[in-house]
């Protein structure tokens, strides 16, 4: 054996130079839109068929809503600078705006949690009409979304500290990122579907 | 071949040390092969057949003369329910996924799967929430409200034991462990196929495997939302189907059969996947028509989707719906009719050797026509009407799912035996398995399409004498013992071929796939060197060239840099880490399965609270694991 040549699979071929853990995440969010679809399939199956009150129009406050609605987007916004600047290497402002990503998530759920329990006061609970069953039940499984990416997130930026990113580290964030716009996608179905017709 | 170890950089350890056994009861427990998640797949699935061939065989016990009271009417409900439950959901879909988690990465040429700790996770939380399922048993008693539970049947005043929980909670959690299976298997055979693996020279088992993973990606949602409102129903007080507080009961008919109506295709595409591998390789031709076999599997998958109503033509959906569920039933027998023709085509002209796959593969054609056949007419509203909750149901959906999928999976048990163990099972044992299964099958559930159309209604305990159904009861019955026995001579010849069983080779019934260029069993690396993938049958273009039709020169589509190095003498191959956080994280969703049924926040919150634990634990280790050197014989041209 005069020389020995060693193929080395470090880096392992892959059919469509899509990284794995992003074409789950595609795969996921795929199967995800039919647990919401389900779910909002459910609310509008029952809407208008609770026998007694509180009805949608008695409590729902737009006004807040489209603010915390608002809220989430520009999140969404913020998200896509977190991306960037990890791409170029800007860690400083990575760290920033994905802080702030999970700041105005955790808002949206601060409106969420406002909401539900101004809501109860009013009379309506899970248990009190079909509206408050789908409705609770559906906004409330978003809420647990919106929890879990901001988890994801706070964890991507302790992760920055505790040992050294780089621009290569970027799928990650993009993979968080796709999830992210995607629960932020689906809110904008709920609150047009739930909430904005009821004023038209 | 000398091996040489070389251990990867220990990264961020969580709490426990990374595991390595190889052997013992732990190094199963921590396990991330796909080949030994496959056998635990496989055998986990056996046994819970058995155990629902039990449940069968008791209530066949109780029906096999009029007016008996072996059985309980309580009892029986309890039977049927975890007979349907744990066929379907505990052990003939996770068969088929289990010969996938074996033999989509060796017929592909990946190492394993894309995601190998979370393939564990799915595999514990299958095995577990089974577990799960059947203690219902000891802890006030099982389901009974039939597989596909309609509400209100299920509701907390209707039915206020345990069981209702126990099936609820349990489907649900088996559910998370099927879509991640299913999503990862997806990014499996898109990513990791070999090079020169184009999506149309996939083996068709992998075709059919994906088009599944799709399925389930899709349909299980919608029965996870309606297990969830029930469980919300049961535990918190929702009104989701309390039809006093004007909530639709049928609403859970709807999201059941959006996804049950896939999930029969779910069970009977792996099953034509594996027919489409064993007729081709037993008549020594290649499959005709491939692309169309893959068209019209994907055509199903699309269709599956659109007919679940026919599950629902008694319950007064009107004649319009009526008419258009009927006819997407009809159109969905075209590409299910165009594969059969297919098959009996690949057949036709060849050198067909009925060797034990293939005896159950042509009954698997026979059984699973008949079973088609009785569907189509089942499509016909008037005709359901009639036979709607008879036998006749329950015949036509043994022969689709006993005759077609069962059958299909025993031979492919016959054909990857040799490949999984090593061993060949006997010729001779096989084949009386075989003559006492098929007519066991077909004296249990031919005489019930009679019983049915006589109005003997399904899920009952017992039945009248002298109403003309006597006889077809006591031959159903009588049937179960011939099946029976053939079983169990199946399972004890596996047994006796571990140890005893003739010595296979590496490509004992001159295969086509990629699975036959390794060793048998293949050794835990699969190949040493990923062969190149030029045709549809690569092993055959290989060995037998003539057989093959070529359709496009060598390597045109073989990416030139990802072509394997050729006169390699060593490679270094990655072999992912063991780990014990699948099974940490999966045990904890099964204890918070019981925190939630009893009630018990306590248990709840520890649960959730190890869950957490296990799934930052899971990232911080990372992947992990070693490379290992493997020296290579000097000259390597194709398949080592
Ligand atoms: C091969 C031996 C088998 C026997 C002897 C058998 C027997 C039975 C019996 C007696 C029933 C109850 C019928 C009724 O009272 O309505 C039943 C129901 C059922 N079986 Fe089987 N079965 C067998 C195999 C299978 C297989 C392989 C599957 C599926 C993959 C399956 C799926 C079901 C389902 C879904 C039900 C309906 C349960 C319900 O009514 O909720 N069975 N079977
Ligand atoms: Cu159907």
């Amino acid at each position: 054996m005069s020389h020995t040549v060693v193929a080395h699979s470090h880096e392992e071929y892959r059919s469509t130079r899509l990284p794995d853990i992003k074409l789950m995440m595609w795969i996921f969010l795929a199967s995800d839109c039919m647990f919401f679809g389900s779910l909002i399939g459910s609310y509008l199956v029952y809407k208008d068929r609770s026998l007694v009150g509180p009805y949608p129009i008695d409590v729902f406050d737009i006004n807040l809503t489209t603010i915390s609605t608002f809220v989430l987007l520009m999140s969404s916004f913020l998200m896509v600078l977190a991306l960037h600047e990890l791409r170029v290497g800007n860690i400083k402002l990575f760290r920033l705006w994905t802080f702030g990503v999970a700041f105005f998530g955790s808002i949206f759920l601060g409106f969420q949690i406002f909401e539900f329990s101004h809501f109860v006061q009013e009379g309506l609970t899970l248990s009190q009409n079909l509206f408050g069953t789908t409705f609770f039940v559906l906004t409330g499984t978003h809420g647990v979304h919106v929890t879990i990416g901001v988890l994801l997130l706070l964890s991507l930026l302790i992760a920055s500290y505790v040992r050294p990113v780089a621009a290569k580290d970027s799928v990650y964030l993009e993979v968080v990122g796709l999830y992210w716009h995607f629960v932020d996608i689906v809110w904008i179905v709920i609150f047009t579907v739930v909430y904005l017709v009821e004023f038209v | 071949m000398a091996i040489g170890r070389q251990t990867a950089a220990a990264g961020h350890a969580g709490v426990l040390t990374r595991p390595t056994w190889t052997t013992g009861w732990a190094s199963w427990l921590t396990t991330v092969d796909h080949k030994r998640l496959g056998l635990l797949y496989i055998c986990t699935s056996f046994l819970f057949l058995g155990l629902a061939s039990v449940e069968a065989f008791l209530m066949r016990l109780q029906l096999a003369r009029p007016e008996q009271s072996l059985v309980s009417p309580d009892v029986f409900n309890q039977l049927f329910t975890m007979h349907g439950v744990t066929m379907v959901f505990l052990a003939i879909m996770p068969l088929g996924i289990g010969f996938a988690n074996y033999f989509v990465p060796l017929m592909i040429g990946a190492r394993d799967l894309a995601f190998p700790r979370l393939n564990a996770f799915g595999y514990w939380v299958y095995a577990l929430s089974g577990v799960f399922i059947y203690t219902s048993f000891f802890l006030g008693g099982a389901p009974d409200a039939g597989w596909f539970a309609y509400a209100p049947l299920t509701s907390l005043s209707n039915n206020p034991g345990n069981g209702i929980d126990f099936y609820m909670i349990g489907l649900l959690v088996s559910g998370v462990g099927t879509l991640v299976t299913a999503m990862n298997l997806i990014v499996t055979i898109i990513n990791m196929r070999a090079p020169g693996m184009t999506f149309m020279r996939l083996p068709l088992f992998v075709w059919m495997m994906l088009i599944t993973a799709f399925m389930i990606i899709f349909a299980f949602p919608p029965l996870t939302i309606a297990l969830f409102q029930v469980i919300m129903d049961r535990t918190f007080g929702t009104l989701f189907y309390v039809p006093e507080a004007g909530a639709l009961p049928i609403l859970w008919q709807h999201l059941f059969w959006i996804f049950g109506h896939p999930e029969v295709y779910i069970i009977i595409l792996p099953a034509f996947g594996v027919i489409s591998e064993v007729i081709p390789t037993f008549s020594r031709k290649p499959l005709f028509g491939y692309p169309i076999m893959v068209l019209s599997g994907i055509f199903i998958a699309f269709m599956g989707f659109a007919v679940w109503s026919h599950h629902m033509f008694t319950t007064g959906l009107g004649p319009v719906a009526n008419t258009a569920f009927s006819l997407t039933s009809f159109v969905i027998g075209i590409p299910t009719g165009i594969k059969i023709f297919n098959w009996i085509a690949t057949m036709w002209g060849g050198h067909v050797r009925f060797a034990v796959p293939m005896l159950y593969a042509t009954a698997f054609l026979l059984t699973f026509t008949l079973g088609g056949i009785t569907g189509i007419m089942l499509a016909i509203p008037p005709l359901d009407a009639q036979v709607q909750d008879t036998y006749f149901v329950v015949a036509h959906f043994h022969f689709v799912m006993g005759g077609g999928a069962l059958l299909s999976f025993l031979a492919g048990f016959y054909y990857w035996f040799p490949k999984m163990t090593g061993r060949l099972l006997p010729e001779g044992l096989g084949r009386l398995g075989f003559w006492l299964i098929v007519p066991g099958f077909y004296l249990i559930f031919w005489p019930q399409h009679f019983a049915g159309l006589l109005g003997m209604p399904r899920r009952i305990q017992t039945y009248e004498a002298g109403i003309g159904l006597d006889l077809y009861n006591l031959m159903s019955s009588a049937g179960t013992f011939v099946m029976g026995a053939g079983m169990v001579i199946v399972i004890f010849s596996a047994f006796w071929a571990l140890r005893k069983g003739r010595l296979a080779g590496d490509d004992p019934w001159d295969g086509r796939t990629l699975e036959w260029a390794t060793s048998s069993p293949p050794p835990h690396y699969d190949f040493d060197v990923v062969p190149e993938v030029n045709d549809r049958d690569p092993v055959w273009l290989l060995k037998h060239p003539h057989l093959v039709e070529r359709r496009d020169p060598i390597s045109e589509s073989v990416d030139p840099d990802h072509s394997p190095p050729k006169h390699v003498e060593q490679v270094s191959i990655h072999i992912p880490g063991q780990s014990w956080y699948p099974f940490i994280a999966s045990f904890a969703i099964f204890l918070g399965s019981y925190g939630l049924l009893f009630h018990n926040l306590l248990l709840g919150l520890f649960s959730v609270a190890v869950l957490f634990y296990a799934c930052y634990a899971w990232a911080l280790e990372g992947v992990g694991g070693h490379h290992e050197h493997i020296e290579l014989e000097p000259a390597v041209g194709g398949p080592a």
